[in-house]
């Protein structure tokens, strides 16, 4: 196993950037998702790990090794693709041996190692089919044993899971989390799903626009996001945001709500121009309704999803629209108003302009 | 509730008298089409077996008595008995089948034709050039279909344009420089020549085939430790049989039937079935059983060729539909 470093990578098709210059350490055993909409430049860096993709330049360094310039085949990475890529043409057993034999291995040796590989993925009663008759589970389950079946330096995914039913999406998730705990392999797993990410990583790298936003635990990403794309994209729904002006001691937010922030913020928020304005960041669960709080709104809609229930309030100028996640027993319907606080230390405060975070002082 | 049980269920439109009516009309068209089709073939096979008057009787006689008449004039040179002398040449020992059955036209057979070496020289150009423009074609069309070749669209459509101009238009130039590079009368010259003229072809039927095999498969071989040469041969291949095997059959049908070239660039030692056949006159008329017989052997590889494939050629049309 091993860790992988990009210093600088970067592709560019013509003048335009599929991918900026990009730093990252990924070390020895750790799982880490790029996250990002699609054309993002996720697939583009995990193809250029896996060699499949030249760089435009930077170096990649696959356990202490410069692998920039060498072919997939000298590189020692296994991949999992969208569409599992696994050869018609073969059976199962087949397929797992073909990464063996490209190693000039002997056949009894190939023999066990195919087997070990099937029983650690339950195909076994599938070793005689070819891909064609599996259903897209096991076509999964057997391009997994194709990857690990070589014990590579790193196991690089490429959406390995968005070409399955919702239902068998989570059971696989849980599945490739308890490989990756098992045999510890160095992973870098793509995916445009956040909840993928945040449940499997050890650390996501957020991207955007070929620029990566963030790196960072699903912890972080999610309660510290350093921009506003990030708190957009992370979480279902999203980080609410407001715009507002900074009033010298409080924040001055649609149809005259005020919010005073906490003090921490007093000293940090006078570097930022007044004319960038500001936007207040927090999560559904983080608005609590009280009939003393500092921020009133129209509820447009409430909806029971289970255990919770959400309800979608208008700050008053019609596009200011916030989602607060409230307990069940709550009883509030459309056309209520609402007074609410917010959790004082789960406010988040951006720059509007630049969109970025401002760190408390 | 079901009181009345459904036993069957169809369509009505599908048993109507009307759609009934339509459907045979239909299948009668059909047949008919397919029976005039087969008339020449029918006649082809027929002749092959008549004996001479039978030939050229009219009306057509459909009922005959066969006879290997024809067969034996395709494959043997022949000279006619001098009156008087029948009966010293039927009482000879040395008879086989065929020295008899000649001597009942009154004929001797002094040594055989040309036919089986035209045809072994057909077998030759035929196959070979077949399997070099499938060969580099598959290459070309692999390279085309994957790699950003400088000039991607211009090279397309240049090899395809070596397809606009009738062949025939350049025969005469091609004449002369074969005789210059002494090309003429050999059967290197006519494979370069139909090699050349599939080649378009072939690269142009291949990258379609390839085109549609998703490169995904060729990246997992590439990461899983194989070279490009051998992710393509391991990978790609199997998967383009299908389009490998019609493809062979078109590019062979084309240079087992070309005719033009052939006349104007062999004369003995290569030269190819099609303008033998023709050219096949016998003592005193034209030897329509001869020459029956002489396309009947020249219609058995092709057929033998396109059954073997047929299960590849029909996945070969229907190939778009059954992926994705």
């Amino acid at each position: 196993m091993a860790d992988i470093e990009l210093q600088q990578v970067e592709k560019r098709f013509d003048e335009m950037f599929a991918v900026r210059p990009l730093d990252l350490t990924i070390k020895d055993g750790e799982f880490v998702a790029l996250l990002g909409p699609s054309g993002c430049g996720k697939t583009t860096t995990l193809r250029m790990i896996a060699g499949l993709e030249t760089t435009s330049g930077g170096r990649i360094i696959l356990n202490g090794k410069d692998v920039t310039r060498l072919k997939p085949s000298e590189r020692d990475v296994a991949m999992v693709f969208q569409f599992f890529a696994l050869y018609p043409h073969l059976t199962t057993r087949e397929n797992i041996a073909f990464p063996l034999q490209a190693e000039g291995e002997t056949k009894s040796n190939i023999e066990q190692r195919v087997r070990e590989v099937a029983a650690m993925l339950r195909v076994e009663p599938l070793l005689k089919l070819r891909p064609g008759s599996l259903s897209s589970g096991d076509q999964q389950r057997v391009a997994l044993a194709r990857a690990l079946v070589r014990r590579p330096a790193c196991f690089l995914m490429d959406e390995p899971l968005g070409a399955l039913d919702a239902d068998f999406r989570e059971s696989m998730r849980s599945e490739i989390k308890h490989l990756h705990l098992q045999q510890k392999g160095t992973t870098v797993y793509v995916t445009h799903d956040q909840i993928e990410a945040m449940a499997m990583a050890d650390r996501i790298v957020v991207m955007n626009q070929g620029e990566v936003q963030q790196v960072g635990t699903p912890a972080e990403v999610y309660h510290t996001p350093r921009n506003l794309f990030v708190a957009r994209f992370i979480g279902s729904p999203g980080m609410n945001l407001v715009r507002g002006v900074w009033a010298g001691d409080h924040v001055s937010l649609p149809l005259d709500n005020r919010y005073k922030l906490p003090a921490q913020w007093q000293a940090a928020l006078y570097g930022v121009p007044a004319e960038n304005g500001i936007t207040i960041g927090f999560r559904t669960e983080d608005v609590l309704l009280r009939a003393d709080g500092p921020l009133a709104g129209t509820v447009i809609s409430a909806g029971l999803l289970g255990s919770f229930t959400m309800l979608a309030i208008d700050l008053g100028d019609g596009q200011s629209i916030i989602e607060a996640r409230v307990s069940r027993d709550m009883r509030v319907s459309a056309g209520d108003h609402v007074r609410f606080d917010l959790k004082p230390d789960m406010v988040r405060v951006f720059d509007s302009k630049t969109e970025r975070a401002i760190q408390p002082a | 509730m079901a009181a009345n049980p459904v036993v069957f269920a169809t369509r009505v439109d599908k048993v109507g008298a009307r759609a009934q009516f339509s459907r045979a009309v239909r299948i009668v068209l059909v047949v008919a089409y397919a029976v005039i089709s087969m008339i020449p073939i029918f006649w082809m096979v027929t002749a092959a077996f008549k004996s001479r008057p039978d030939v050229l009787a009219i009306p057509p006689k459909v009922a005959f008595e066969p006879t290997l008449e024809g067969i034996v004039s395709l494959l043997t040179k022949r000279s006619v008995i001098p009156p008087g002398q029948e009966d010293q040449y039927r009482n000879r020992p040395d008879l086989g089948l065929f020295d008899r059955i000649m001597i009942e036209r009154g004929q001797v057979i002094t040594g055989p034709s040309q036919y089986t070496q035209r045809l072994l020289n057909s077998v030759i150009v035929a196959g070979i050039s077949t399997i070099l423009s499938v060969a580099l074609g598959v290459l070309a069309a692999y390279a085309f279909s994957r790699f950003d070749v400088p000039g991607k669209g211009d090279w397309l459509f240049f090899i395809l344009s070596t397809r606009m101009l009738p062949a025939v238009v350049v025969t005469i130039p091609i004449f002369l420089m074969y005789q210059q590079l002494r090309l003429y009368d050999t059967h290197l010259g006519l494979i370069l020549l139909y090699t050349t003229f599939n080649l378009s072809f072939s690269v142009w039927l291949l990258k379609g085939f390839i085109d549609e095999i998703p490169k995904e498969y060729e990246e997992a071989a590439l990461v899983d430790g194989y070279s490009r040469m051998q992710a393509f041969r391991k990978v790609v291949l199997p998967q383009a049989v299908t389009g490998i095997a019609a493809t062979f059959v078109f590019c062979f049908i084309f240079a087992w039937n070309e005719f033009a070239f052939a006349l104007m660039l062999t004369s003995e030692r290569a030269r190819t079935a099609p303008p033998s056949i023709p050219t096949m006159l016998g003592t005193g008329g034209i030897e329509w059983a001869a020459i029956a017989a002489g396309t009947l052997g020249f219609l058995i590889p092709v057929i033998i060729i396109t059954f073997a494939l047929r299960d590849y050629l029909l996945r070969g049309v229907t190939f778009g539909a059954l992926r994705k």
